[in-house]
């Protein structure tokens, strides 16, 4: 039976939203009292809108408790423990009982995700625990030969997660057929897609499922040394990493002879430096080599001609995350899943206008609707879905007339989107298309690494006319050329970055074209988000002269006596909202 | 665009050599190693805060690595600061689910509170502001991360009282022990 256990969830965001000082509460708690119980650290569970959360293991069954701060961390220790008595009222997710969450929770299948919120992912021996490093151990003892485990790969039709989509066997076969005497294997986890956070949530909650698949792959091709490309802005998934490695390398998992199969791996770690761009495999290539993270043209492919011009494999994550499964589990096992051309489960970290913001994983064909009204809760506040976007600056975004798309890498492409790395970012009636597509071209002006002209400079003439028409200053003629511009650059770019950097704009324009024609036309924003084109109004009604927002106006725009209808200067004006937020009548209204 | 990083900087008057053998450990584990550049960089700024000239100029004499080459790459990865930066370094996540939550309140906020504009550092050399484009918080929206502690679900008014509870303590006087 054992002890009762304590797990505190120490993921970023976790940590973010407190669950460090709730640690430390409760730790502080177990001395003073000489409590009885283990006290654990775990990482991220994808539950983050019910962060910080604390998990109880008792001879009963399991608790996980949500939003547990240092006072209610208090409680719960004091009741559950110390009185056996849990605090229902706080449980987010237990065995014994079903609670809200059971929505958010039941539709997933955790394969990427299995270890993430269960094990302590500082120790090696708890991932050993769920047969950790039992796929390698298989193929070291049943001697499955590099061929067989290529062909497992193949058969299971996983494809490659970080949003290109390519089967990820076919890719290890070609760099299997090279012959050189130094082959690579590469970790993609520069995770650059804002809205993403996936492979964070892998890196620091199971890191060892990385290795064991870098491991793995590495036996494959006939690779002896792998790299680990993480972005900088991950140090605590950086942190977990080299303790995993170390630990790795002390149980024989990693270096020479492992398993006793003759067999040589090793890993090292190398820190993006904060381009967005490196993502791009080639540019991820030649930044480790040390240059500026330029992409090249392809052909030569990475796994005929990629790092050092030997045969290099880059595969992302959350791809990686799923190879010990499919080997010990067996490629009809991972392919019984999923739609037709697309295998197996996806992660997505759920964000912005939606209750459920977290991570979930879920089987590839899952309905788009599913996934946000009954797993994500739906949009709060009451507000309506306007729509979802998908694949970060190089996807598109979906309106409500397609929430019947089943999610697979074909049927997003269809509607003008793309699955991407797995961001979904929920958007409600509060959101400006125009500025959304806005928003996306900025980020990819800022990131294009200049080499090719079509995305040094197409960019930035779309970026501009973004902003003279979100400044009311356009036309429609504009919008045509936009549209041009766009189809150009499509065809034109060097890499990825440039070929998909037009897809916000063409999707918005595709299913929100109304908007722009209001900000062209009627100089409007319906939204009412682009500041050059809202303007506040007091209420003469409703102005009771209380004289408060004149007082609170940073730019002195408000004017008016005491106890009087007060008036805004909209020439003065500055748009900050300040005095809507401070009228307690509801007089300031934006129109 | 990446060149536009290097505008825009004010002059650095400042005096002060840095000690360069801080960086012979970084330089003698990296030496002679293929893709060496960035993990140099990466290491000088670490001790640093941020890339001095001398720095360029001993690793250049030490690995044969050209300044040129080495100039080209720290001016294109946006980790890589080339003038001093304050202690506190505070970045404002304006990535997509932070944008949608109204990021820009909190670069707002904090450029009125602090009195500097983005990329900027206070005067009394504390603080520095800079956007950044995605810090993977995103449930947490919207979010900033000052030096390797995150805050999420944040206000103006919130982000605001976190930088004053800082500045609170980097004020106190660091406490002394004495060792016997």
């Amino acid at each position: 039976m054992g002890k009762t256990q304590v797990i505190v969830g120490l993921g970023s965001c976790g940590i973010a939203a407190g669950a460090g000082k709730t640690y430390e509460k409760i730790k502080a708690l177990k001395e003073a009292e000489n409590l009885t119980f283990e006290l654990k650290k775990t990482s991220c569970v994808g539950m983050c809108y019910r962060e910080p959360l604390v998990e109880i293991i008792d001879e009963t069954g399991t608790y996980l408790y949500g939003e547990i701060d240092e006072i209610r961390a208090v409680e719960i220790i004091d009741k559950h423990i110390g009185q056996q008595s849990p605090v229902k009222e706080y449980v987010v997710s237990s065995d014994l009982f079903s609670t809200p969450e059971n929505e958010f929770l039941d539709d997933q299948v955790k394969i990427v995700l299995r270890n993430c919120g269960r094990i302590d992912p500082e120790r090696i021996e708890e991932y050993e625990a769920r047969q950790g490093y039992d796929a390698l151990r298989k193929i070291a003892t049943e001697n499955i030969s590099s061929t067989d485990v290529i062909q497992k790969i193949l058969d299971s039709g996983i494809r490659g997660r970080g949003g290109g989509g390519f089967p990820t066997g076919m890719k290890w076969k070609f760099a299997a057929n090279n012959v050189a005497d130094e082959k690579y294997i590469i970790c993609n986890a520069d995770e650059g897609d804002p809205g993403a956070f996936m492979d964070r949530s892998v890196l620091e909650g199971d890191p060892h499922a990385v290795l064991e698949a870098m491991v793995i792959a590495g036996y494959a091709i006939g690779a002896t040394h792998g790299y680990i490309y993480v972005r900088a802005e991950y140090p605590i998934a950086v942190k977990r990493l080299r303790i995993a490695i170390d630990q790795a390398r002390k149980y024989g998992l990693l270096g020479k002879n492992i398993f006793g199969s003759g067999f040589d791996f090793n890993i090292d770690i190398r820190l993006g430096a904060g381009a967005f761009v490196c993502g791009e495999e080639t540019a991820l290539l030649t930044s480790i080599e040390g240059n500026r993270g330029e992409p090249k043209n392809k052909p030569p492919f990475p796994a005929n001609k990629g790092l050092f011009a030997q045969p290099t494999i880059i595969n992302n994550v959350e791809t990686l995350a799923n190879i010990p499964q499919i080997i010990l589990k067996g490629p009809e096992w991972f392919s019984s899943m999923g739609t037709e051309t697309s295998k197996g489960t996806k992660v997505f970290a759920l964000g912005g206008k939606i209750n459920n913001t977290g991570l979930v994983e879920i089987p590839m064909g899952t309905t788009l609707r599913k996934i946000l009204f009954e797993i994500g809760g739906g949009i709060p506040n009451g507000k309506k879905f306007k729509a979802a976007q998908t694949g970060g600056p190089s996807g598109g975004c979906i309106p409500a007339q397609h929430l019947d798309t089943p999610i697979d890498y074909e049927s997003l492409k269809a509607i003008g989107s793309m699955m991407g790395s797995g961001g979904l970012i929920v958007m409600d009636e509060d959101n400006c298309m125009v500025d959304v597509a806005r928003f996306f071209l900025e980020f990819t002006v800022d990131e294009s690494c200049g080499k090719c002209t079509p995305c040094r400079i197409g960019t930035r003439r779309l970026l501009e006319m973004l902003n003279k028409i979100t400044e009311g200053k356009g036309t429609l003629e504009d919008l045509d050329k936009m549209e041009e511009l766009c189809h150009y650059i499509q065809k034109n770019a060097l890499c990825a970055l440039g070929q998909t950097a037009p897809n916000p704009v063409l999707s918005t324009l595709k299913y929100f074209r109304d908007e722009y024609v209001a900000h062209v036309v009627d100089k409007r924003c319906p939204a009412g988000v682009c500041k050059k084109l809202v303007h506040y109004e007091i209420d003469p009604e409703k102005c009771k002269g209380c004289t408060m927002c004149a007082r609170k106006c940073p730019a002195g725009a408000i004017s008016g006596n005491v106890k009087e209808p007060h008036v805004i200067d909209q020439n003065k004006c500055i748009k900050c909202g300040t005095c809507m937020e401070t009228c307690k009548f509801g007089a300031i209204s934006k129109k | 665009m990446r060149i536009a990083r290097i505008q825009n900087q004010k002059n650095d008057s400042t005096d002060n050599i840095p000690d360069l053998e801080l960086l012979m450990p970084v330089i003698n584990k990296y030496k002679g190693r293929k893709g060496n550049l960035i993990p140099l960089l990466q290491g000088a700024q670490h001790i640093y805060g941020y890339i001095p000239r001398e720095a360029f100029e001993k690793i250049s004499e030490e690995t044969g690595l050209q300044l040129s080459d080495m100039y080209g790459v720290a001016t294109f990865y946006s980790q890589f600061r080339l003038k001093p930066v304050g202690k506190n370094i505070i970045k404002v996540c304006h990535g997509t689910a932070c944008h949608v939550q109204n990021a820009n309140s909190i670069t707002d906020a904090i450029q009125d509170a602090l009195n500097i504009k983005d990329t900027e550092t206070t005067d009394d050399g504390l603080f520095t502001l800079e956007s950044v484009a995605c810090l993977g918080c995103c449930s947490l929206a919207p979010v900033m991360m000052i030096g390797d502690n995150t805050y999420g679900k944040l206000t103006g008014k919130e982000a605001v009282r976190i930088i004053k509870d800082i500045r609170i303590k980097e004020s106190q006087p660091a406490e002394v022990t004495i060792e016997k």
